[in-house]
Order: C-alpha cells, then structure tokens, then sequence
C-alpha cells in the first residue's frame, strides 16, 4: 500500500477528501493496512474538519461494513457540530445504519483523546428517574438538578466511536425519541465490548434511552453480563443506578438491590448525587425484598458513604425504620408526611410498593406462629380493612410463590403449609450443582486476582512506603526491600 | 391492741404453746394472708426495721389501719433511736392520726441533737489525739465509732466515708471483714449496691477460712446486690448458698424468711428445670429455709411437678405482700412473668399437640389471651410449635433439618456469589483510582 509520508504530500490540495475516499477504499483491508489508514485518517483530522465542502452525501461512496473505519473518522467530523432538527433526523438514521452494519474490529481501533464532562449527565439522570416513576405512580413529576459532588474532568483515551455515539444519543434526546435509539445503542455496546466482563462507557447511555424510552427488557439484556472490570468510575456508578431502576420496573428486586448495592458501597471520598439517589432506592427496595430494614450500611461501605449519605436522606430512613415497627397505619402517616420529598425525588410510586410489601411481611411472619387462621383474624392482624382484601393478599403471595398455603372458602380460614421442596429431584441436583460450580469459579478468580495484585509495582510500591505504619517485624517481610522508601 | 374483757371467757389466762416470740415465729409471716405487721417487724432490727416499716406504710394504698400501725411502730423504734430526721418525718407523715402520744415531741429532738454535738465533739478530739499518737489500732477504733455514729444520726454518706477510712488502719483478718460488713450495711441501706459488690469481694479474698455465719452474711449482701441488678440467675444461687446457720443474726439486713423467698423466686424465674431439682429441691440447707415460708415451697414443688394452676394460685396471693418488701418489690412483676412463661413452655414441651382451651383452663385465662401469649412465646423461638386456630389446638413443629440445611447451603451459595463479585467490583474501582492517581502524577 501507500505509505503515509506520500499521502501527506498530496493533502494540502482541494482533491484532499477525495484522496482520503480512495485510501479508505484502498486501505480496508488487512490489519496492517488498517493500522496504516488509523494513522492517516489521525493526521488528516484537522483538515477534515475545517473542510467546509465535506457533507453527508460523501458517506454514500463509503461502504459501512467494509470500511467502517474511515467512515467512523468522516461520520465524527460531519456531526460533531450543531445542526437544525431535520438535519438532525438524517444524521441519526445514518448513525443507526452505521452502527448496526459496521464491523466490530474496525471500530475498536479509533482511539483520540476526548473530555469526559460530568456535568451534562445529572440533569439526564433525574429525567431518567421521572419518567421509571411515573411508570409506576403514574403522575407527571417535577425536575430537579442536583449536581455532581467532584467537578470531575478528565482526559482518557476513548473510543472515537464512543463519543460518536454519545452524541447520537444526545440528538436522540434532543428529537424526543429515545426509542429510535434503543437498538442501535444496544448493538454498539456488544460491538465495543472487548469481554463481557468489562463495562464500556456506553453501557449507561444505553440504559438511560431504555428507561426514557421504558424499553426495560431490552436494557435488561445488558444488565445480565457481570461485570467485574471498570475503567470509569462515573460509567460504573451510573450503570448500577440506572440497571437498578431497570431492574426494579422489571419487578426484578434482588437484582435492583445487587446493582444498587454496588453503588453505595463504591470507593468513593465524597457523597456524590447518583450515590445518594441511588442509596434512597435501595433502602426502598430492601423493604420490598427482605423486609428489614438496617440504617447502618454495610461495613464495606466508604467513610464517606457511612457518614453522609444517611443525613440527606431522613425520610427514607425513616420510613425505614417505622417499617421494621410493622405497623401499617403509622408507616402510612409517615409517608404523607414527606410524600413532597418522595416525590421531588421521583420516588413517590416505589415508596408505595413499599408499603404495601408491609402487608406481606406481616402476613409471613404469620406463617411463622399459626397452622390455621382466619381470614378476618389475618385481616385483624395485619391491619386489612376486611376478609375480603386478606384474601386477595393472600392468594397474590401463594401465587408469586412467597408463601403456601390453602384457603378454604367455606370456612373463610387459610391453612399454611410447609415448603413442598423436598429438594430430592434430579432439578434441584442440577441447581445446586451449578451453584457449587459457580462458587469453584469465583473462587479461582479471586485467587487470579489477589495474585495478580501481588505483582503490581504499584500496590508493592505503596505497601512499601507504609511499611512503618505496619510493622510486621521481621518475621513478615512480604514486600521486597527495594520498594520501600 | 386492747384485749375485750368480755370475750375471754373464764379469768383464765391462754397460753398457747410456747408463748409469746416463738408463735410468731410458728405462724409463717410471709404468706398469702394480709401482712401480720408487728410479726413482721419482729424479724428485723436496727435501722432497717424503720425504713421497712416506712416502706410499708408508703405503698400500702389505701389501707389506713396498716398504714397506721406501720407508722406507730416506725414512731417508737425510731423514738429508740438517735435519727431526729426521721423522726420529724415519720411525725409528720402521721399527722396527728395517732393521738397525743404519737406527736412531734420537740423536747426529744433537741436534747438528742445537743448529745449528739457533744459525742462528735469528744469522738473528734478523741480521734485526733489518737492520731497524734500514731497508735494504729486507736485511730481505726476511733475511725469506726465516727462510723457508728453517723449511721445512727442517719447521716449515712459520712458514716461510709469513715467506716472505709478504716481501712488504712487494719492489721487483722479480722478487722478488714469488720469494716466490709460496715461498708456493706451502709451500701444497703444507701441504696449502692455496687459498693455492695465490691466490698463482699474484699472480705472474700481472705486467705484464712471465714467464720460460716460471716461468709453467710456475706453470701446474702452478695445476692441482694445481684437482685437489685436484676441478675436473677446469680441472685439465685447465692442466696441457695447461705448457709442455715444464719440464722437471725443477720437481721440488721436479711432475715431468713427473705433469704427463701427471693431464692426461691429468683430460681424459679431464671433456673432450668434440672438446676432447679439440683439446688433447690434436693438442697438439705435451703430446705430449712423454706420451711420458714412454706407457700414459697409449696409453689416450687406444684412447678416442678407441673401443678401450673395450684403454683399460680400461690403466687397470686403472695403478691401484694410480695409488693411490700423493700427490695423486692421492683422485681415482682418481672420474676412473675418470668415464672409464668417457664410454666408455658414447660407445659407445652412433652406433647405433641396441645388443647389450647385446657391449658387455658390451667392458668387461668382465655383461649384467645393464651393465643397471644403463645404467640410471643413462639416469636422469641422459645416454643417450637404452631397454632391451629381454627380448632384451638397447638402443634408442635419440629423443623426438618435436612430440608433446613438445604435450603441454608444455596442461600449461603448464593451470598458468597453476590460479595464476592461485589468485592472483585470494589477491588477493581480501588485500582482504577490508583491508576488513575498514578497515571495523574507522572
């Protein structure tokens, strides 16, 4: 092929596009070719960008497919300014279209240097939550701007397409359309994950157009992954925030709380927003899955969690705690109390599964004490207005499989029975198989990683310099001497 | 109290065996029938005597008689003594009720207050002259009856003060168990029971073998303190402990009839049924005890043997004496429904199923109180059982363990698969920062 310096010597000229067309033709087709037409289309990007002839209509002679490279670097140049709202929809189909016939390994090649800013997801962050709760509670909610604790900007290597994309999705917005965006993102993300281990930075975005656009299986999708290998921070916390509320208008509870545990109990030195609103959530989703409700966070948690995040949210632990009292009509006070601040919050419908969960841990804890009771004794006892609604509790647990139980019509009196599970079937075998084989491999990870980690210069290094903090004596030197300070 | 000339019949004197002290002593003073109250003060003396007495007078409610005699007795000890604060208490907690004789006799106050300056006056130079002589002995003599004067004013916190001031002047055995037994009388009638605690352990740490009615005594301080902390289990076995030789002589304090009476409740209320054979029923020494109040034994036999009805028929009638006992009486409620509880589930163990409207039967309340009751029980994992409440039966429910097990391993399965990961997470994002960092600095 053509080396780069000829090239270079014929860019300067009106007939520059035109040549760097040829060379993506010409260039697309091996991997070192490809490397070769990476650094081209890199020098060539200043000139590409103040050429003002370069228009849409130049992608047509590219093939997607086949030259996804260079038509990534042309589709970049051509939308990153701002343009009117029609030439905005052509721009967005032709990015869909891009997307979904573009080869993977081209695309994972483009690497420049991009600014992450932070503070143009927050205010998409609380949109995001208006329109899950409204799902469920069904009113028009307010917006609100919280901004991000760290003014956060950071330069990293990103993937061209990457950005491309984020500014797909915010044109997406823009026209008011998330579902136009759904599929496309949700294909980006398996094109630009290099393992299915690792999270990429568009796997919020993704999520979000899902929840605007109340798509929750298909982000559902993306949350089955595990992840275990982040390289942001910020992406990581807004997946788990986001896949949470995914999660949770899939009726998914104890994956909601797996995600948004994971936020709140992220390194982190200082409460940021998407922490605290996702710490509001999960205390609302304990309540509706296990039923208990502990102020204390997790030990894992940071200082910074365990201190803050509990003193700007007193009415969610509040409710929390008047939960654990199990007394509906005092709960029910409580959140009328604060319902302003639940629904500022855009919270207002899960506060509600929440109460009414009350309902079923009450009705469990009867299980627990009685062979047989009557349906007006449950009514009583749980603090239902009659048999009737008892019942209708009742039959929806037996149905989701929270409790077993008979009911007798005639009698009005409910029998509760003992786990069926015998846990003797051929199924169950298998599950517990898995699950063992599931443990093994973990474990094998771990040690991998500790390992690894071992060997780190850097982690040796500041073990090394606080050596003196911990003095193990010498009957413990296990950092070699020559990375102590 | 004026005997009716016209009911005794023939001018022939009745004597009844014994006489006088010992029928008091025939008769249980301690039982269901209203509190005898001269035969009660009998069994104590000293200053605790009045403050029982006061005691019994201030929570009687209603009952003015009692009230009145418990204060006509309290006015004449206390007359007895040298406490002019107490005296001007207990006169005007009488309020003239009494008659003329039982007044505020101003003339007493005064020429008991002026002895009382003239003994401090000649104890203090007595003391101080002992001190300039260095004679150790003399100063811890003289230290002690400093002690035995305020305790007798009633001025207790100096009494304590120079009854532990002793201490530095000590030489014997025999003069470190003095002063704890000081310490310790003062720490009771003070209410501080820590103290109490503290100086039993001091007298017990003597290497030379106590005298059996000093380590008595000690044993009951000992228990008291425990009762007051509401350690019942400990309070229990000291008191079951002491040793019959006690006898009266620790009346100043304890008198034996209390001994079993709060060991045998505190037993009752924190021991296990084999314990309670072991140190209770089988116990030759406490049984002498128990002699003394023979409801309180008759009510742990009727436990052990399961007669729940005829045990908390006992225990209803001993309440309201129960309740005017100085250091019980905060803890009746407690030991009560401690016992209760015991007797439900001891009834409900050996059965398989049970009729609920029979045991209600036994003790003595409804169906549906019974329900609430059992369901506590079964809340707080103390029954084992579950309520059939459709035909009022309670059966026993022995969870299956091997299903149990099961179902325990995948849940346990299942956590270590969601920390861990979340772990690995946390390690992974703890990198990043520190590449991060890393990568900022250089």
């Amino acid at each position: 092929g053509l080396c780069s310096s000829e090239i270079s010597k014929t860019i300067g000229g009106m007939s520059s596009t035109e040549n760097l067309i040829t060379s993506i033709q010409g260039l697309s087709a091996s991997s070192g070719d490809l490397s070769a037409l990476h650094r081209i289309l890199k020098g060539a990007e200043e000139t590409l960008r103040a050429d003002s002839d370069l228009e849409l209509s130049t992608l047509e002679e590219l093939d997607a497919s086949k030259h996804s490279l260079g038509y990534l670097y042309l589709l970049d140049v051509l939308t990153c300014g701002p343009m009117s709202n029609e030439k905005a929809l052509d721009v967005v189909l032709l990015i869909s279209r891009f997307i979904s016939s573009c080869d993977a390994e081209q695309i994972r090649i483009a690497s420049d240097k991009s600014t992450a800013s932070a503070k143009r997801t927050t205010t998409v962050l609380i949109d995001a939550a208006a329109a899950a709760d409204a799902e469920t509670c069904g009113n028009q909610t307010n917006r609100t701007i919280i901004s991000w604790g760290d003014d956060d900007e950071c330069y990293c290597f990103g993937l061209v397409v990457v950005s491309l994309c984020k500014r797909f999705k915010d044109r997406v917005l823009e026209l008011e359309d998330p579902l136009r965006g759904v599929a496309p993102l949700l294909s980006a993300v398996r094109k630009v994950q290099v393992s299915s281990k690792r999270l990429t930075a568009l796997h919020p975005d993704c999520l979000q157009l899902c929840l605007l656009a109340k798509c929750y299986k298909a982000g559902f999708s993306i949350l089955s992954d595990d992840i275990l290998e982040v390289d942001q921070p910020r992406d990581f916390y807004l997946y788990c925030y986001y896949g949470g509320m995914i999660c949770i208008g899939q009726k998914k509870f104890q994956k909601a709380l797996e995600l948004l545990y994971n936020v709140v109990t992220a390194p982190m030195h200082s409460v940021n927003a998407i922490a605290l609103e996702a710490y509001k959530k999960y205390i609302l989703v304990t309540l509706i899955h296990s039923g208990q409700f502990s102020v204390s966070l997790p030990k894992c948690a940071s200082t910074a969690a365990q201190r803050h995040l509990k003193t700007w949210s007193l009415p969610y632990t509040e409710v929390g705690n008047c939960y654990n009292e199990g007394k509906i009509s005092e709960l029910q006070a409580v959140v009328v109390a604060h319902s302003s601040d639940f629904e500022k919050d855009n919270n207002l419908g899960l506060v509600k599964q929440a109460v009414s969960s009350l309902y079923k841990r009450n009705i469990l804890r009867l299980t627990q004490k009685y062979l047989t009771l009557s349906l007006q004794d449950i009514a009583n006892m749980v603090q239902l207005a009659n048999a009737k609604e008892a019942e209708m509790h009742v039959l929806q647990m037996i149905q989701d499989g929270q409790i077993h139980a008979l009911i007798n019509q005639k009698d009005g009196m409910v029998r509760f029975l003992e786990d069926p599970e015998q846990y003797k079937t051929s199924e169950m075998i298998e599950v517990m198989d898995s699950v063992i084989q599931r443990t093994i491999g973990l474990s094998k990870n771990l040690i991998a990683m500790d390992e690894s980690l071992s060997c780190d210069p850097l982690y040796l290094g500041k073990v090394g310099r606080e050596r003196q903090r911990y003095d193990f004596g010498e009957d413990f030197d296990t950092v070699p001497q020559k990375f102590s300070m | 109290m004026e005997r009716d000339e016209e009911s005794s019949g023939p001018m022939m004197e009745v004597c009844t065996n014994g006489g006088g002290e010992e029928t008091s002593n025939r008769r249980p003073i301690i039982s269901g029938e209203p509190l005898d109250i001269e035969a009660y003060a009998t069994l104590y003396k000293g200053r605790t005597k009045i403050m029982r007495l006061l005691f019994i007078a201030s929570h009687c409610g209603g009952n003015q008689t009692m009230q009145l005699e418990a204060l006509r007795m309290a006015y004449d000890e206390i007359k007895k003594g040298e406490n002019t604060q107490l005296f001007r208490d207990v006169v005007n907690r009488i309020n003239g009720r009494l008659g003329d004789k039982y007044n505020m006799d101003s003339a007493w106050c005064e020429s008991v207050d002026r002895r009382a300056e003239q003994k401090k006056g000649r104890l203090e130079n007595e003391l101080s002259s002992y001190r300039t002589n260095l004679i150790k002995e003399s100063i811890r003599m003289g230290h002690n009856d400093f002690g035995d004067f305020y305790y007798a004013c009633g001025l207790l916190n100096e009494a304590f003060k120079n009854y532990v001031r002793t201490r530095d002047y000590c030489t014997t055995a025999k003069h470190i168990i003095h002063m704890c037994m000081n310490a310790i009388l003062v720490s009771i009638e003070m209410g501080q029971f820590t103290h109490v605690s503290s100086y039993v352990n001091k007298a017990e740490q003597n290497h030379e073998t106590l005298d059996p009615i000093v380590a008595a005594k000690l044993r009951c301080a000992s228990g008291l303190a425990h009762l007051e902390l509401k350690k019942y289990k400990l309070a229990a076995r000291k008191f079951l402990d002491v040793s019959p030789e006690l006898g009266n002589s620790y009346n100043e304090v304890i008198a034996p009839q209390d001994v079993a009476t709060y060991g045998g409740l505190c037993a009752l209320a924190s021991f296990d049924r084999s314990e309670l054979k072991a140190k209770v029923i089988d116990n030759i020494n406490f049984r002498d005890f128990l002699e003394l109040v023979p409801e309180v034994r008759e009510l742990i036999n009727d436990f052990y043997s399961s007669r729940y009805a005829s045990c908390l028929e006992y225990l209803g009638s001993l309440r309201a004496n129960l309740l005017l006992d100085i250091h019980l009486h905060d803890h009746v409620d407690t030991l009560y429904d401690q016992i209760r509880k015991k007797a439900l589930i001891q009834y409900t163990l050996p059965f398989v199923s049970v009729d609920l409207s029979r045991m209600a039967d036994a003790f003595k309340t409804s169906v549906s109180g019974l329900e609430k009751e059992l369901e506590a029980l079964i809340t707080d994992n103390q029954i084992q059982a579950r309520i059939d409440s459709h035909n009022k039966i309670l059966y026993a429910r022995h969870a299956d363990q091997r299903n149990a097990t099961f179902q325990k391993v995948l849940q346990m399965g299942n956590e270590f698969d969601r920390d861990v990961r979340s772990m690995m997470l946390r390690a992974n994002l703890l990198k990043h920062e520190y590449h991060a960092r890393a990568g900022r600095n250089h």
